[in-house]
């Protein structure tokens, strides 16, 4: 039989503040165990949560971006469940009246063409803090910092069908939150984390198959591995006679399959009730009109800029797009250069990307800076260098040793231009190399590449490419 | 409305409350009464009347984004049972 892989996914993503979602502590990352949790944190008796402005700011933000509804009045609940990082025994979240909903993103299909996903709901939340079990015998040790860490839970419908288009989509999501500046992305810190809700059902079935959901998917590839294990686990149930449990589980990196949590199985009753410590959100129209009057040109306008404006393909648009500092490098050595942007896409998408791919950089740690390329693709243009010369350039430029002027100057690489030196040369291999001649007058053009590369060997790579072979089909002829 | 033996054995695991078998019938009778109690609100007609979320008819104040808060970790720990490294040490939970 043929089944039909359906996906919701959960995304949490933790907004970019600089305190909590409810207190004044600290949000930074790695700071030591249970320094950063304050009372309200701790959930001591008698405190009193207090929202965060910029939490409903960058909530309100990511609304917007998906063309979704925001809730003029939105109300914050009480998730009640016991475990030992949440000190509480209850998480504040949102239930019925959530800050935004009714939104959806556009994500391109592998084959060809695009798909709307829908997103239910975007809610505020606090986050729990962390269960440390090494270095513990018979222990766990528990570190509340990341508690009260807000996080905007984005819900879609089940409106994917294979892994890879969940992985899109996951990909798609954190291009748009780092776009948007309201989360930094940072999946090995946790920033960004998702759940997947797994069903099959045999194709052309409407009606959805009991689901699984999966946790911890904290990168794009598990997201992907995890999905498929479970989509082949539940067909072995359906066709071996059985029936898929509606159950949490737990995907295991190391063994690449997905297991039961137990914890939760009877635990998913979580008798939510708005919490009375804090009143409705109101947010008016004048609110959401500030908050999207400083919206950014967002990653789908903007690819769709580049191939309009630029007359770039597609593939080089996605990889200078994929966040706002790289398109933004590439859109001021695109400027500098003026009229050849294909060239600046190139030397970005290939040279600097590679470079920053071996150290493992982000673009905004680049070692060269936009202007810095953009000198040394003028001088291509103006032929001071050929383009092989430039790599030679461009990573000595990488390496500290100066400007690409300073680079071309101090190691002599100016391209030779002058016809006479280079036909000195020309001569030269000519007169040397003989039986080449002969071969070439014989018919067999490729032996030209062999010339080329005997005069651009002489000349370290400086003679100017296009006049070394004018100057060889002229002799040879 | 008469509870189930069972919806009081869930509830109390879900509030982590010791209640042995012996005690549930005495349970199931008296929350079955609070919740008589309370069902005769289904008589009003509420139909076009916003559920309450608070009381007080406000809107909630925003603070700004601002850390306030200082490292007072000695002094909360002080009143935790067990610490460890800066951590709050519990017994072993794992999935």
């Amino acid at each position: 039989m043929a089944w039909e892989t359906v996906v919701g996914l959960e995304i949490h993503a933790q907004l970019a503040t600089q305190s909590k979602i409810f207190s004044g502590s600290s949000t930074a990352f790695g700071a030591a165990p249970n320094s950063q949790a304050s009372l309200i944190d701790l959930g001591f008796p008698g405190v009193l949560p207090v929202l965060n402005g910029e939490v409903v700011r960058l909530a309100v933000r990511f609304g917007l971006a998906i063309g979704a509804t925001i809730a003029s009045r939105s109300v914050f609940a009480r998730k009640n469940y016991f475990y030992p990082d949440l000190p509480k025994g209850y998480q504040i979240s949102q239930y019925e009246l959530p800050i935004v909903h009714t939104g959806s993103v556009e994500i391109p299909l592998a084959e060809g063409g695009s798909k709307t996903v829908r997103i239910t709901r975007a809610h505020l939340e606090e986050d729990a803090g962390k269960s440390l079990h090494e270095n513990l015998t018979d222990a766990t040790g528990i570190d509340l910092n990341r508690a009260g860490t807000p996080l905007l839970e984005i819900v879609s419908e089940p409106d994917l069908r294979s892994a890879a288009e969940a992985a899109t989509y996951m990909r798609e999501i954190h291009q748009l939150v780092r776009y948007l500046g309201i989360c930094d992305g940072n999946m090995q810190e946790g920033s960004f984390r998702c759940d997947a809700n797994v069903s099959i059902r045999p194709t052309g079935e409407d009606k959805l198959g009991t689901r699984a959901e999966l946790k911890n998917l904290n990168s794009f590839r598990f997201i992907e591995k995890a999905i498929n294990y479970e989509v082949e686990r539940q067909i072995d149930i359906l066709e071996g006679g059985g029936q898929v449990v509606q159950e949490t589980r737990l995907y295991d990196a190391d063994r690449d399959e997905t297991r039961p949590m137990r914890s939760k199985e009877e635990a998913n009753d979580y008798r939510y009730f708005p919490d009375p410590d804090l009143l409705p959100v109101e947010i008016d129209d004048s609110f959401i009109n500030q908050v999207r009057a400083d919206l950014p040109e967002l990653p789908a306008a903007k690819r769709k800029r580049f191939i309009d404006e630029f007359g770039l393909r597609a593939d080089d648009v996605a990889a200078l797009t994929a966040s706002r500092a790289m398109a933004d490098y590439f859109e001021s050595v695109a400027q500098a250069v003026g009229n050849d942007p294909k060239l600046a896409a190139n030397w970005v998408v290939g040279e600097l990307a590679a470079a920053l791919n071996r150290d493992d950089l982000e673009i905004e740690a680049s070692r060269v800076a936009p202007d810095a390329l953009a000198q040394l693709l003028q001088r291509i243009q103006d032929g001071t260098v050929s383009g092989k010369i430039a790599k030679e350039v461009f990573e000595a430029m990488w390496a500290g040793e100066g400007s690409a002027d300073d680079i071309i100057d101090k190691q002599g690489l100016k391209q030779i231009t002058d016809t006479g030196a280079i036909e000195k040369v020309v001569d030269e291999i000519l007169a040397n190399n003989a039986a080449q001649v002969q071969q070439y007058r014989d018919g067999n053009q490729k032996v030209l590449g062999f010339f080329v590369g005997q005069v651009m060997k002489a000349t370290q790579g400086k003679a100017n490419p296009q006049q070394v072979n004018e100057l060889l089909r002229k002799k040879l002829s | 409305m008469a509870l189930s033996d069972d919806e009081i054995k869930h509830v109390a695991k879900l509030a982590r409350l010791a209640v042995s078998d012996a005690e549930v019938p005495d349970y199931v009778g008296k929350l079955s009464r609070i919740i008589d109690l309370v069902q005769q609100l289904d008589a009003v007609d509420t139909s076009g009347v916003t559920p309450m979320a608070h009381p007080l008819e406000m809107a909630q104040r925003l603070r700004a984004d601002d850390v306030t808060e200082e490292n007072c970790r000695d002094a909360y720990q002080a009143s935790a049972p067990d610490v460890v490294d800066g951590l709050y040490r519990v017994p072993r939970v794992i999935e």
